[in-house]
């Protein structure tokens, strides 16, 4: 079972071999690319380096090639953090309850909702957060329902601010933290729960002595799952957030649209991978802890 | 040539990963329409060997010699052995006939010899009516049939079984025990048996082979197996034994005289047929199997010893008597004995001198 | 087996995964309504109509990103089928570090962000000087589909009895037979799971798309991307609407071939 054959190696050579090119390559060149040197109308200089896409991060350059501070770029990652960590936050808000409640259910049912869960993850993000300019928006559905409810009199404005993003966000991720919340829940030995209670504990110190610590592994998955694309998010941002929130993602796609500044946007989307190899570092840690403990 | 079906020499295999080999130069020959039995302990190397021989995994040296043909890189498609699998292994998306027709459809057989195959090999498993249902529709012992039948319809020159019965019940398991001796006798194939479960290793084998971290530790027919094993762990691995500390005190031609650790001159005396190469003053350990203990007064013997409890097994009575130095001593007596008044009592006890196995401790 | 589902049932649970529920489906059904509405504007309902739908089909631009999206799909998938069934059959057998290796890169397009698969290729089109167009998108598809067609296929796998393909080498079948007859048959429903999801993701991708795609390769997605920023039109909704459906459609059949049993009588 554990040799290795020339046979395969040769099935497994196409898969790898295009993922290598197609994935590892281009990862790499993005990594050199972002110690270039920018060429004057877009593209680059190959061959001349420099750390100037770096420094650009923190430093602003003037006229005169004097560096001073600059929080503009800060400002747009402090921003996709804190839009990343409040959307991880509710989607944990609302997806812990949820996979309880589906593993209250008889499988049947469990299965039904976890298809229906599955479902938007799926289908076109773009449209999806399309969809919700349409509710959003001045006079949009929200709008219109809350006016019939007498709850407000005047349009919320809700579209085009953070608010928005964060909605977005919550909505396209949401799947992220149900999907191994829920299967981190359902894998708990039902006896453990049984000897809790047996053993005097009430509901609530079940969940937070028993459940939640047993359930931890997913629920430190499901949080990496949602923060890192939400970090990198484009879309959301796009489409509902306007000018006022702009998100790293959105940073990056800018340099190679109207800014022209290939070798910042590669040293931007090398900043969004060392993240999540940071985060993923995090998530192992806990996996081993929490085996550790099983 | 020699007429062994299988030919194994100095065998070694060791796993990636693995401290120990999980098989250290194996050699051993299956003679031809024998009923042979790897048997032994989890992790003994019986199942490697098995899957070598299959050709499943390939040996790190050694050579395994089919029929006279050397076979050690040879894949499994290419050997004429069959497997009846742990698992059945039955293929979910065919039907019965279709599984058993499987092997002669790749070996190219005509059609009409296929159907005509199919038929006799329904036949011969009791699978008659069964050929269009699916294997999940069938019973752990109808699957067992099948994969039985799909193993021998191209008549493999040997039939590897991989604990084929250890997914059915005892009675089933029983009944295909007997079922399989049967197999084995009219078609004449050699079976290569894979178990840990000694009772139907002596049962239904020609030749055991014990097996113990990836060695050898004996081959012989059931009952040399059983009355004369070759050490001590096939002495215990295989049935119910006493095992007597004891040191050796005189030799006398084959035999020998020895006393029971801690035991006195008199009331600790074992004589022994076959003392081996122990010389006197040698510690061993001494093996009886407990139905040849018998229970004699006190005054007739120098062995005695103290009934402590008995303990009621349906067909018989296991007696436990504690002796002189320590050691426990089980007799088997028919299960209608009445021991009650001895219990507590001391009391003799004897065995012919070639029921004892003597091994250096 | 029977067991106590009510030990973990806390109060207001189900009120919650409710508003979840509806909080997902929300957006795709006021979407899916607003596309059949019969108003020039988007807001005001004013009747049921399939008007936008007739409009989408009568518009060439959009046909021919839809063409695209199509040619695109296809290939990718099949592409990225094939790869991973061959990648799943060849790290079915060992379980050496060479696995570990294999199925770290299957994994990494689902690992690293899309903006960033997004830019590295662009950067290596631009490089070696290909063209931005179909061959590019294609290339780039066929990178996130391995990891989505290659998962159901596997875990097909992982549900069967490794002695089935044993059994058939046993049974004097060569490596061609054994996948024709045996492992094809019984990774069926995986492959073409796998297959359905490789096709969806491709379908519904904008980000990696909307970098690699030259004018001429526009597909779907990034045609309603450019109708969106023009405005809110009751075309976009309807075509929109025609892209959900499609994909659940496909989702729905995926799920359902998921759920059939891989063998009733797995080894113990």
């Amino acid at each position: 079972m554990n040799e290795l054959r020339p046979r395969d190696i040769a099935l497994t050579a196409p898969a790898a071999l295009f993922l290598v090119a197609f994935m590892v390559a281009p990862l790499l060149l993005m990594v050199y690319v972002s110690t270039l040197e920018r060429a004057p109308f877009g593209g680059v200089l190959w061959g001349s380096h420099t750390a100037v896409a770096y420094e650009k991060l923190l430093l602003e350059r003037d006229l005169l090639g004097a560096l001073s501070f600059n929080s503009d770029y800060i400002a747009i990652f402090a921003r996709s953090f804190r839009l990343a960590a409040i959307t991880t936050a509710l989607t944990l808000a609302i997806g812990l309850p949820t996979a309880l409640y589906m593993t209250t259910l008889s499988p049947r049912r469990a299965a039904i909702i976890l298809f229906l869960v599955t479902v938007p993850f799926w289908t076109n993000l773009l449209v999806r957060n399309f969809a919700w300019i349409l509710i959003l928006r001045n006079g949009g559905q929200l709008d219109s329902l809350l006016l019939w409810l007498g709850i407000t009199s005047q349009p919320l404005d809700i579209l085009y601010t953070p608010w928005a993003t964060g909605i977005g966000l919550t909505y396209s991720f949401l799947p992220f933290m149900i999907l191994p919340v829920y299967v981190a829940l359902e894998r708990i030995d039902r006896r453990l729960i049984e000897a809790a209670f047996d053993l005097g504990a009430d509901r609530l110190r079940v969940l937070t002595r028993v459940v939640l610590p047993l359930a931890m592994p997913g629920i430190v998955a499901g949080a990496v799952l949602v923060f890192v694309p939400c970090l990198g998010a484009y879309v959301s941002p796009e489409l509902l957030g306007g000018g006022k929130s702009l998100m790293i993602g959105n940073l990056v796609q800018a340099q190679f649209g109207a800014s022209r500044n290939w070798p910042f946007g590669a040293a931007l989307a090398l900043v969004l991978v060392l993240i999540l190899l940071l985060s993923l570092a995090l998530l192992a840690l806990v996996r081993r802890r929490a085996e550790r403990l099983s | 040539m020699t007429d062994a079906a299988v030919a194994i020499s100095s065998v070694r295999k060791t796993f990636a990963g693995a401290s120990q080999p999980a098989l250290g130069g194996v050699s051993l020959d299956i003679l031809k329409n024998e009923f042979f039995t790897l048997l032994g302990p989890s992790g003994c190397g019986k199942t490697t060997l098995l899957r070598m021989i299959a050709g499943f995994e390939n040996p790190d040296s050694g050579a395994i010699l089919l029929d006279g043909t050397a076979m050690a890189r040879t894949p499994p498609n290419r050997r004429p052995v069959n497997t009846v699998f742990q698992s059945y292994a039955l293929f979910p998306h065919m039907s019965v006939a279709q599984n058993i027709a499987f092997a002669l459809e790749m070996l190219g057989r005509p059609r009409d010899a296929i159907r005509a195959r199919v038929a006799e090999m329904m036949r011969l498993l009791r699978l008659d009516g069964l050929g269009d249902r699916r294997p999940a529709q069938l019973s752990g012992g109808q699957q067992q049939r099948v994969a039985l039948g799909r193993a021998l319809a191209p008549e493999p020159k040997v039939l590897l079984l991989d604990e084929p019965l250890s997914a059915l019940d005892l009675k089933l398991r029983k009944e295909m025990q007997i079922e399989l001796k049967r197999l084995q006798t009219e078609t004449g194939i050699t079976f290569v048996f894979v178990t840990h479960d000694q009772e139907e290793a002596l049962t239904m084998s020609d030749r055991v082979a014990v097996m113990r971290g990836g060695a050898v530790m004996q081959i012989g027919r059931p009952a040399d197996i059983y009355e004369r094993p070759a050490n001590l762990f096939v002495a215990e691995f295989i049935g119910e034994a006493n095992l007597l500390p004891a040191i050796c005190v005189d030799r006398t031609g084959h035999g020998g005289t020895f006393r029971l650790a801690g035991a006195s001159d008199d009331d600790g005396a074992i004589a022994v047929a076959d003392a081996g190469t122990l010389a006197p003053g040698q510690t061993a350990t001494l093996v009886v199997r407990p139905e040849r203990v018998a229970l004699v007064p006190a005054q007739t013997t120098r062995l005695r010893g103290q009934a402590r409890e008995a303990v009621y097994r349906g067909s018989d009575l296991m007696l436990h008597a504690s002796l002189p130095g320590g050691a426990m001593l089980r007799a088997r007596l028919p299960g209608d004995a009445d021991v009650t008044a001895l219990i507590g009592q001391v009391t003799g006890f004897a065995f012919p001198g070639d029921a004892v196995r003597a091994f250096a401790a | 087996m029977m067991r106590d589902q009510s030990l973990l049932r806390i109060p207001g649970a189900s009120v919650i995964a409710a508003l979840a529920l509806v909080f997902l489906y929300l957006p795709i059904v006021t979407l899916v309504a607003l596309s059949f509405n019969a108003s020039d504007l988007t807001t005001i309902w004013t009747g049921f109509s399939v008007r936008w739908y007739a409009a989408v089909l009568d518009n060439g631009d959009m046909l021919r990103a839809a063409k695209n999206s199509l040619i695109t799909a296809s290939i990718a998938t099949v592409l990225a089928t094939a790869a991973a069934t061959a990648a799943t059959l060849g790290v079915a057998r060992t379980r050496s570090a060479y696995r570990g290796v294999v199925e770290g890169l299957l994994g990494l397009p689902l690992l690293v962000p899309e903006i960033v698969t997004a830019v590295a290729l662009l950067l290596l089109f631009v490089l070696v000087g290909a063209p931005l167009g179909l061959l590019s998108v294609i290339l780039a598809h066929t990178v996130f589909c391995i990891p989505f067609a290659y998962y159901p296929i596997r875990s097909r796998l992982a549900g069967l009895d490794p002695a089935l393909i044993e059994a058939a080498s046993d049974l004097y079948a060569s490596a061609w037979q054994r996948f024709l007859r045996i492992e094809l048959p019984l990774l069926g429903p995986g492959i073409l799971a796998g297959a359905l999801l490789a096709f969806i993701s491709s379908l519904g991708d904008f980000v990696i798309t909307y970098f690699v795609a030259g004018p001429g390769a526009t597909t779907l997605p990034v045609y309603i991307f450019g109708m969106i920023r023009i405005g809110v039109t009751p075309e976009v909704n309807a075509l929109s609407a025609i892209l959900l459906l499609t994909s659940i459609a496909v989702i729905g059949v995926a799920f359902l071939l998921g759920r059939r049993p891989a063998s009733q009588h797995k080894g113990g």
